[in-house]
């Protein structure tokens, strides 16, 4: 049936699905005022300086030599109105173009592309990690609701929402690294690799790694299985599962084939809204191990007040974020026709 | 719902009174500090440096020989301050936004709730950190900022209710009757779309203590010599191989903090919601 308008859809109840590149189209469409607010906030985030910012960055910080202040002018042109102010620096955004650092006169772009890909790679594997144990925890809970393992789960889920992870972190170095002095505490690699063959490095990182890892992940598996749960058990309580039950399915085709599959989808969505906790998260995990990824360079340019890079990871993260969000949403609706529905956001 | 069917169901729930019990110590402790505290929280006692918990000093002390303790009873007026103003600002900002986005909807509605959208795509800690490299750190700015980037969880509640409850029957006699908006939203609707606001408050508190031990553990937050917990673990950090009482004790007591705030915002959801249904009440 034709459903040209809203109300006919009310009136029939019928549903117009779109094309999926009609959909994808749409959500990259609804991200552009989101990235314009990003970019908004921002750019007022510099303004809150006191005065000029290129002068407060003289006072502040010995390291900015005259040239880098100039640049600073230019780059957000401080001598002109605000919103013109704005759009060139918008402009200059658009093609990620952050000017040069105060600290080593490099440009900012180049800094931060090469801290991406180990910030990057240590939250996919906490992602990974957050899966593959926190859907098993939540879907087992809502099975067997209310059992000693859904009870003690929430116990377990409720400290791990209320722990601090820097301090679980200094924890487990102290066990790990100092008492057991089983793992490393600090960087992505040994000092010396130069005697290890390849599956050797490999190792080595792997090892560097565990403790990171571990610990970024850990605040996430407390949400996820929680998640996972509610998700589950909203599943469990569907007429089709009961219709399954009662064609004589056994409970484990029930609870794998029907229940797992349809509970599975909004869980995926909702590494999107994990990525801002992550990324922010990166900041303390990459200080306490000393990694030297994007949000070590981050607070390390918030020491040295080197606003044209905090500028940037502040304007590359929100990116990041959107991008995670925007990936969650195509994949639901690859899963989940319904969501592609004429008006269902 | 009743205030004392609440209260009932509440006091049911015995972790959330555990809880509730932990808060009101944590209170009084914050409180009574300098009466609590064995030792002058900057005291330096230059013949027991880093000397491990026992004796005179019950949780030892750190680099500089201060008690660790007592740095982390006066803590605990840090920890609890930057929740509560934290918190106060939120909900203040949460309230206004989510009430007018509820209340008028249409345009009013969808820019403001693209700008709720805008929020929670940011990294909130980034934006934390940039506006501390700018304006520089210090436990006021620490509230302010905190304030100002966890309000989207109030604000999107307030307007779920407001959209429910401006449709109702008394609403509408009130409107008949000559009420300006301003009355109908602050004296009809607000007061009864305030519920859902106390349990995001209390996770709120939760969140802005962890937040803030966060960052004075980066040395952003509260400065030296004034004792907060995330910067005890900054000490404990530096002397990891050596001191491990310095990282233990001020982080369990985040943890218990936080956990007793969760456990109450829990108890209260659950007291308050009215779907819950048990036969005593």
């Amino acid at each position: 049936m034709f459903c040209a308008s809203a109300a006919i859809r009310r009136k029939y109840h019928c549903m117009l699905i779109y094309p999926m590149s009609i959909y994808i189209l749409r959500r990259i469409i609804l991200m552009v005022p989101l990235l314009f607010g990003i970019t908004l906030i921002s750019f007022g985030v510099i303004h809150l300086a006191p005065g000029d910012a290129a002068q407060v960055q003289t006072e502040m910080s010995l390291k900015a030599s005259a040239e880098s202040v100039e640049n600073l002018r230019r780059l957000y042109g401080l001598d002109r109105p605000v919103h013109e102010q704005y759009v060139s620096w918008l402009g200059r955004f658009v093609r990620f173009d952050f000017g040069t650092s105060f600290v080593d006169e490099r440009k900012v772009t180049d800094k931060i592309l090469e801290r991406i890909p180990i910030t990057l790679g240590i939250n996919i594997l906490s992602i990974i990690v957050i899966f593959s144990i926190a859907i098993p925890i939540g879907v087992l809970s809502a099975v067997r609701q209310y059992s000693w393992f859904d009870k003690i789960s929430t116990v377990v889920v409720f400290i791990g929402f209320s722990t601090p992870g820097f301090w679980l972190a200094l924890l487990l170095m102290i066990l790990f690294g100092v008492y057991l002095g089983v793992l490393p505490i600090s960087g992505i690699q040994s000092v010396d690799t130069s005697g290890m063959n390849a599956f050797e490095k490999i190792l080595d990182i792997a090892k560097h790694l565990i403790l990171p890892v571990g610990v970024s992940a850990f605040g996430g598996v407390a949400g996820m299985s929680r998640y996972s749960r509610s998700s589950m058990l909203e599943v469990i309580r569907q007429d089709y599962i009961r219709t399954a039950r009662a064609k004589g399915l056994t409970e484990a085709q029930v609870i794998i084939r029907h229940a797992f599959k349809n509970a599975l989808m909004p869980i995926v969505t909702i590494i999107g809204l994990m990525v801002p906790a992550l990324i922010g998260g990166s900041v303390i995990f990459e200080t306490i191990f000393a990694i030297p990824g994007m949000g070590k360079l981050f607070i390390d340019s918030v020491w040295a007040r080197d606003y044209p890079t905090i500028m940037g990871i502040l304007v590359i993260g929100s990116t990041l974020t959107l991008l995670g969000n925007l990936l969650a949403d195509i994949s639901y609706a690859f899963a989940d026709p319904r969501i592609r529905v004429k008006g269902a956001d | 719902m009743h205030a004392s069917i609440t209260l009932r169901r509440f006091a049911r729930n015995k972790l959330a009174m555990a809880g509730a019990a932990t808060v009101m110590v944590l209170a009084f402790v914050a409180v009574f500090a300098p009466l609590l505290a064995p030792f002058e929280p900057t005291a330096i006692d230059v013949d027991n440096i880093l000397s491990p918990p026992g004796g005179t000093h019950l949780l030892g002390t750190d680099d500089l020989g201060r008690d660790v303790l007592s740095r982390m009873i006066y803590g605990s007026r840090v920890s609890l301050s930057v929740g509560f103003v934290a918190v106060g600002i939120s909900v203040f900002i949460g309230i206004i936004i989510g009430s007018l986005a509820g209340f008028f909807g249409g345009k009013v509605d969808a820019v403001l709730m693209r700008l709720v959208d805008v929020m929670l795509t940011f990294p909130s800690f980034f934006l934390i950190l940039a506006v501390i490299a700018i304006v520089g750190p210090s436990i006021f700015i620490i509230m302010v900022i905190i304030g100002f980037t966890s309000w989207m969880d109030v604000s999107r509640l307030v307007r779920a209710e407001f959209l429910s409850l401006k449709e109702r029957d008394f609403v509408l006699a009130a409107r008949a009757s000559g009420a300006s908006n301003g009355r109908i939203i602050f004296r009809h609707i607000l007061p009864n779309a305030l519920s859902p606001v106390f349990v995001a408050a209390t996770f709120g508190v939760a969140g802005a203590i962890l937040l803030e031990s966060g960052l004075s553990f980066l040395g952003l937050g509260v400065q030296p010599p004034a004792s907060s917990w995330g910067n005890i673990l900054t000490t404990g950090r530096n002397y990891i191989e050596i001191a491990w009482w310095l990282s233990l004790y001020p982080g369990l007591s985040i943890l218990i903090t936080v956990l007793s705030y969760n456990l109450v915002g829990e108890g209260l959801r659950d007291a308050l919601d009215p779907r819950i249904w048990d036969v005593e009440n």
